[in-house]
């Protein structure tokens, strides 16, 4: 592992999350997870069907990848500790991804509450995830109370809108004591890059992969960009000029 | 019979403890990734044997599904 991502102390070899929700069937998800070199993968924690049993999605992602629960759907502190206390029962696993939504219609955050449960199960041991706005100020907060990383989004949830505050996202970057994971609104590849050029030590993507044409293609897609994105970012982009600056010699021109 | 609220709906139960609820709606109790809240606070699996179950308890039955 040449550039590990680091979360509470944790190594990740791979700097792109990828969610399980809706992809065509369990297989061409399997196959995403694959291609995508994904080590986290996020899940939901939901009431089981009492009508009948069958084999559960995690007996298949089993051993490979390393689950992270969400509170996805939760709108407030209560039942957002309490999926997460299950989740941790359920899984095994401290870590959650702690999205605590305000309004129904754009899944938008409800930033006061979420920093309350943040800051709560930070207290009970979990290593929190916190799915945020692109606020710098938010982003500080959720720092402060002993969130691992922050989840800021790049546009609204689903919408494949890409980064629509770039500008924002880059700022958080910078100031960031803890890691920052871009998550929603990604819709393709250079989505994802950009979000790692901006400075993002990491990018989750679902919807974008799972429904795309072809998702396996997409999943690869979204490992190189990410990939891509990481390396620029480490590189180093060239200053932006207003003119041109040719990049042949001017020396030695025929004709001249 | 006792009255319960089982993932958000009412219904009467014979069952007098976490196990004997999951055993008698067709839940394997020894099946993985389950979790069970009982009014709020999670039930550990080594409880699930000799947690009761009160007229008027509310159970939440969970498990792990897709999700972003």
């Amino acid at each position: 592992m040449t550039d590990p991502l680091m979360i509470a102390d944790t190594a990740l070899s791979s700097r792109l999350f990828v969610g399980t929700a809706g992809y065509p069937n369990q297989q061409i998800l399997l196959d995403c997870l694959a291609a995508s070199g994904a080590e986290i993968v996020t899940v939901s924690i939901r009431r089981i069907s009492l009508e009948g049993y069958a084999e559960s999605l995690v007996d298949l992602l089993g051993g490979r990848h390393r689950l992270l629960p969400n509170t996805a759907g939760c709108a407030t502190v209560r039942d957002a500790v309490l999926t997460a206390e299950l989740a941790r029962e359920a899984l095994e696993t401290n870590w959650v991804k702690l999205e605590l939504i305000g309004d129904r219609e754009t899944l938008y955050p409800d930033v006061e509450q979420l920093v309350r449960a943040a800051e709560e199960l930070v207290g009970s041991g979990f290593t929190v995830l916190p799915y945020c706005n692109e606020d710098p100020v938010t982003c500080q907060k959720l720092a402060d109370v002993g969130c691992a990383a922050v989840m800021p989004l790049g546009s609204l949830i689903g919408s494949g809108m890409g980064i629509a505050n770039p500008a924002a996202i880059e700022l958080i970057c910078s100031r960031s004591s803890v890691p920052v994971v871009l998550d929603a609104g990604i819709g393709t590849a250079s989505d994802a890059a950009l979000a790692m050029e901006l400075g993002c030590d990491a990018v989750l993507a679902n919807t974008a992969i799972a429904k795309s044409h072809d998702p396996l293609r997409m999943a690869a897609a979204m490992r190189a960009g990410v990939e891509g994105g990481r390396l620029a970012r480490l590189a180093g982009r060239i200053p932006k000029r207003r003119f041109a600056e040719p990049s042949s010699p001017q020396l030695g021109l025929v004709g001249s | 019979m006792a009255r319960l609220r089982i993932n958000g709906v009412e219904e009467e139960v014979a069952a007098t403890t976490v196990v004997e609820l999951l055993t008698a709606r067709g839940v394997d109790p020894t099946a993985r990734f389950l979790a069970v809240a009982v009014n709020g606070t999670v039930v550990r699996r080594s409880e699930w044997p000799s947690r009761p179950l009160s007229p008027g308890d509310n159970v939440e039955i969970v498990r792990p599904f897709s999700g972003g």
